[in-house]
């Protein structure tokens, strides 16, 4: 067809000139259309239809009509026939967008399919409207995690709803939002949201028990509601401050809207509460209207209160253990007297209250606070605002208790428990300081065959990631060392050379070793994957796990390294269990990949026997560097005998350190968000990492590997 | 001079006969200055430890010029061989002349010596510093049948980032525990700002948007990226801003994309310094 008259919007250019009436259109449209029309299908109705637009739009109407109609009659009158709803739906440019994919239907498969796009047009404006402007969830998740990381503060998880709003854990998001016309702006208007939601808990929303402050108005529908309102105007101005950038972003979302009533002006200082927020809600609930912007949240105060008053107990017991441990890893003798030997103190002044950080004092002397207990300080004061005094107490056992189950690990191995073909391994009792000799029972067993294409379906999957690991991998292994220095090689070393001469002229001998050397680089290395199989890795995880196994294999077959691979699980010290996947000694094949298939989740995490076994098979290989490898999703724990807690985490921290003093390297990755509580202690501040998205897994594993050893 | 008839040269500096004169800028951060000297002054070597850009390197030429000493640093690679350190024979004309490596270098004119970051080096190469860095303090010159006794000027210093995770580069338990170890973080975010503005005449308003930034850069290390920003990428970041940069862009330039090239972390990065500036 031939090309269309494109203009600029034509709304802009003759906004001003007059619409045409019916009559003048029909005439037009007569002409135009004369081919089609007949007694009984005239143009009457079109003109109808189009005499209430804009003369612009008539305007854009009668011209595409007419190069329309040079092509063909029937398509022109169909078109005519669908504009004006069409034009309501979408603006001009996308319309043109519709013209022409009309059109080239027509030129390509005819008349029928060419004016159904026409007829279509509804479906044509969703479409281009989605794909145009709209952003959505999996677009933005990723990067507004990281986003929400760097931001500080606890960390936050990300969902969708369909409306925002945070239970001060998770942050909810619209599935997709296509407010304004460009990607941009729809993926601002998230940005916005999330750190929105992120302020709240920030900057002490949930300070107040919002429940508690609207119930007492007549209507605490519409209290809440203001309230909501009222909030948002102290966050963005407390956002403002903190991140300037987005503060102007948020009031160019707000546009010219911007509330100019005194009594709100209070909101606006830099120490404004949410005490000040409830007493600006009593104060204007009879008379202000409540607004709402773009990317401003629900606040569901019922859903808060409980996930609130859960952390705060738990963070205030972690914290209590972790000064208990401080002091005793301090092991300076008690100061006589002093009964509280912890305090705080705000550090330098900040301009932002809420940014305010504070030192913890040890006998009146700052002490550095590990990480984790940072992390809780922080936490805790975004929750209280501060660290109340009798948080300062020591107490508790450090950390790792959770509530136990009722042991009744008698029944649970009566009849499984007969100890041929078993190994016997010490576990360290950490209250006794001894290790309690043959106390666990472990047998090896076999991981049965799962599902023969889940290895194809995981590489179709990942196929192109696959391309670049192995890519990666390949680069690795072909890094060829020049070998300097040798007896025999492939050319001369200049450099061994010159410098023999010179030694000869010196009166010493020449050297032998005169000659460089290409040589693959030998990676004499062997590598034991201990896959972690407890019950809590069911449904996801146990995929996520399977599917970073295969992945491995793949880039490890690429490397040449030896590599093994066994699950392990079990459930008390009876019948502690240890899965087969893949022995050193065994190729990477059929039997292999079905059992990588098969790996599901069975019961506990006895781990400490579990190490020592596997550290024990690791050590028969002959290897430079031995790496044993841990893929967890949580802390040890078995049903019983109390592994749980400290019992555990010490066992698996012994066993680990015998596993090192043997030579073996251990490293951990865990998908466990907490890790940062007990795992340095276990491997060691470097020795773990975590992948702290279970959909990422697969992807990350053997690239964390390739990061360990080179 | 004008530029144009200014012929390109670099100054040829003898790293034994330099000694640094003028004072180098540096921001005490503990009480690392005291126990430099005491090590010295008790010729213990030093390991300093810390992520890269944290001021290592500074603090070097800032003892150097302390104590009034040449300061020779070695930067190390898995190429390094002893002779490189030590010294070899070379030809000139019909005569062989020995030539002392930096370290003999160091050891003969009591000069500092500070190997950048050893865990590069190879682990044969380490052990030729074992006989200088204990009480001994001897260089073994194999070669030329000597062994070199280091003045008591001389000191051995050696950089460490125990950050990375590679199990094939961890240094050796003989080789660590020769040294006295100083720890090196960023600094506390008063004193990174004050450096920052001291480094690069950068007005506080700004210097406090970029210090949030590397806060921000850090809380990701281990989520994503392997080291938050260090103080050198905001040094760099403020002197492009400082040259009329847009502050976004400098950040994106200097920070970001020195960071990371996964495309998700970049934008997030990117996202946090719009909002800040
Ligand atoms: N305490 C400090 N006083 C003054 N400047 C500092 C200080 N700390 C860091 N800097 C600044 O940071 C920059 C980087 O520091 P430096 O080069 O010393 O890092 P480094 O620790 O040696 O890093 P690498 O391990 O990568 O070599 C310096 O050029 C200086 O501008
Ligand atoms: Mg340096």
């Amino acid at each position: 067809m031939s090309s269309p008259p494109r203009s600029s919007d034509p709304r802009l250019t003759a906004a001003a000139s007059e619409s045409l009436g019916a009559a003048e259109l029909e005439a037009q449209l007569d002409e135009l259309l004369d081919a089609v029309l007949s007694s009984r299908r005239t143009a009457t109705r079109l003109a109808q239809a189009l005499a209430p637009l804009a003369r612009n739009l008539q305007d854009f109407v009668l011209r595409w009509a007419a190069v329309i109609a040079r092509t063909n009659a029937e398509m022109a009158y169909q078109f005519a026939a669908a504009a004006p709803a069409a034009l309501a739906a979408m603006d001009t440019s996308t319309a043109e967008a519709w013209i022409i994919q009309a059109m080239d239907t027509y030129d390509r498969q005819g008349l029928y399919r060419g004016s159904a796009v026409f007829k279509n047009a509804q479906e044509f404006a969703e479409l281009a409207g989605s794909q145009l402007c709209a952003v959505t969830f999996e677009d933005v998740a990723q990067v507004l995690n990281l986003f929400l990381c760097g931001l500080s503060g606890r960390r936050l998880k990300l969902d969708t709803a369909a409306r925002p709003y945070t239970d001060t854990e998770t942050i909810h998001l619209p599935a997709r939002i296509a407010i304004f016309p460009t990607k941009e702006e729809n993926f601002l208007v998230y940005k916005a949201i999330a750190t929105h939601l992120w302020a709240q808990a920030r900057f002490g929303t949930f300070n107040r028990d919002i429940a508690a402050v609207v119930a007492g108005y007549p209507d605490p529908e519409r209290a809440l509601e203001l309230f909501s309102y009222l909030e948002a105007l102290r966050l963005d101005a407390c956002i403002g401050r903190a991140l300037p950038g987005l503060g102007r972003e948020l009031r160019k979302l707000r546009g010219d809207d911007e509330e100019t009533d005194p009594r709100l002006a209070r909101l606006q200082s830099a120490d404004a509460t949410v005490d000040d927020t409830v007493a600006v809600l009593a104060e204007t609930y009879a008379s202000l209207p409540p607004r709402s912007y773009s990317y401003m949240g629900r606040l569901r105060p019922e859903l808060i209160a409980p996930v609130r008053a859960a952390r705060i107990a738990k963070e205030k017991a972690a914290f209590r253990a972790a000064l208990k441990q401080m002091l005793e890893e301090d092991g300076e003798p008690r100061a006589a007297g002093a009964e509280q030997r912890f305090s705080v103190r705000a550090s330098s002044a900040a301009e932002d209250p809420s940014a305010q950080s504070y030192d913890l004092l040890l006998d009146g002397e700052p002490v550095a606070p590990p990480p984790q207990v940072a992390g809780l300080i922080d936490s805790i004061l975004q929750d209280l605002g501060e660290i109340p005094d009798e948080y300062l107490a020591p107490a508790g056992d450090g950390g790792y208790r959770a509530e136990d189950r009722e042991p009744s690990a008698s029944d649970v191995w009566r009849g499984v428990y007969h100890e041929e073909g078993a190994y016997f391994y010490n576990e360290w009792d950490h209250g006794r300081r001894h290790y309690r000799k043959n106390w666990c029972v472990l047998r090896e067993l076999d991981v049965h065959s799962g599902r023969p294409d889940f290895v194809d379906a995981t590489l179709a999957k990942y196929a192109p990631q696959v391309a670049q690991l192995k890519r990666t991998f390949e680069l690795l292994r072909g890094e060829d060392k020049l070998l300097k220095r040798q007896k025999n090689g492939d050319d001369i070393d200049l450099d061994a050379v010159i410098e023999g001469y010179a030694d000869m002229r010196c009166g010493m001998e020449l050297p032998e070793r005169l000659l460089v050397k290409r040589h693959k680089s030998e990676r004499d290395l062997a590598v034991m994957f201990m896959v972690d199989m407890s019950g809590s890795t069911k449904g996801w995880i146990n995929d996520a796990e399977r599917e970073a196994l295969v992945m491995l294999c793949e880039a490890l077959e690429v490397l040449g390294d030896r590599y093994a691979i066994y699950g392990f699980s079990g459930m008390t010290r009876k019948r502690c269990e240890i899965f087969r996947v893949k022995r050193f000694d065994e190729p990477y094949s059929a039997a292999v990949r079905s059992r990588i298939a098969g790996i599901i989740p069975q019961d506990y995490t006895r781990m400490g026997a579990a190490i020592r076994h596997l550290a024990m098979l690791l050590n028969q290989v002959e290897a430079r560097t031995k790496l044993l490898v841990t893929l967890s999703d949580g802390k040890p724990d078995d049903y019983s005998d109390n592994y749980r807690g400290e019992y555990g985490i010490e066992d698996t921290r012994q066993a680990l350190i015998e596993a090192h003093r043997s030579g073996i390297k251990p490293f951990c990755i865990t998908i466990d968000r907490e890790a940062r509580d007990y795992l340095p202690h276990m491997y060691g501040p470097v020795n773990w990492t975590l992948v702290d998205e279970v959909a990422r897994l697969p992807l990350k594993v053997a690239d964390i590997y390739r990061r360990l050893t080179t | 001079m004008s530029p144009k008839t200014t012929p390109f040269h670099a100054r040829v500096l003898k790293p034994e006969a330099h000694l640094i004169e003028k004072e180098p800028y540096y921001e005490p951060v503990g009480d690392e200055i005291a126990l430099f000297e005491a090590a010295y002054a008790t010729q213990i070597p030093v390991l300093l430890k810390g992520p890269t850009g944290c001021g290592k390197t500074r603090f070097m030429e800032y003892m150097a010029w302390r104590l009034k000493r040449p300061l020779i640093t070695v930067s190390c690679h898995d190429d390094l061989t002893a002779a490189d350190l030590v010294g070899r024979y070379l030809i000139t004309g019909n005569e062989t002349v020995w030539v002392d490596g930096p370290l003999a270098r160091a050891v003969r004119c009591g000069a500092i010596c500070y190997l950048d970051e050893v865990v590069e080096a190879r682990k044969d190469t380490t052990v030729v510093i074992h006989p200088l860095a204990d009480d001994r303090r001897i260089l073994p010159m194999e070669k030329r049948g000597e062994l070199l006794q280091a003045p008591g000027e001389f000191l051995l210093a050696m950089s460490y980032n125990p950050g990375y995770q590679s199990v094939l580069k961890d240094l050796k338990q003989s080789t660590r525990q020769r040294f006295i170890a100083i720890e090196f973080n960023y600094p506390q975010p008063e004193l990174e700002k004050k450096i920052v503005m001291t480094e690069t005449g950068l007005d506080a308003g700004n210097a406090d948007q970029l210090l949030k930034l590397a806060q921000m850069t850090r809380n990701l290390k281990g989520n994503g990226l392997d080291e938050g920003a260090s103080t050198r990428l905001l040094v760099h970041a403020a002197k492009l801003i400082r040259r009329g940069i847009a502050p976004r862009a400098a950040c994106r330039g200097a920070i970001a994309e020195a960071l990371t090239d996964d495309p998700e972390m970049l934008r997030a990065i990117h996202e946090l310094a719009s909002s800040l500036f």
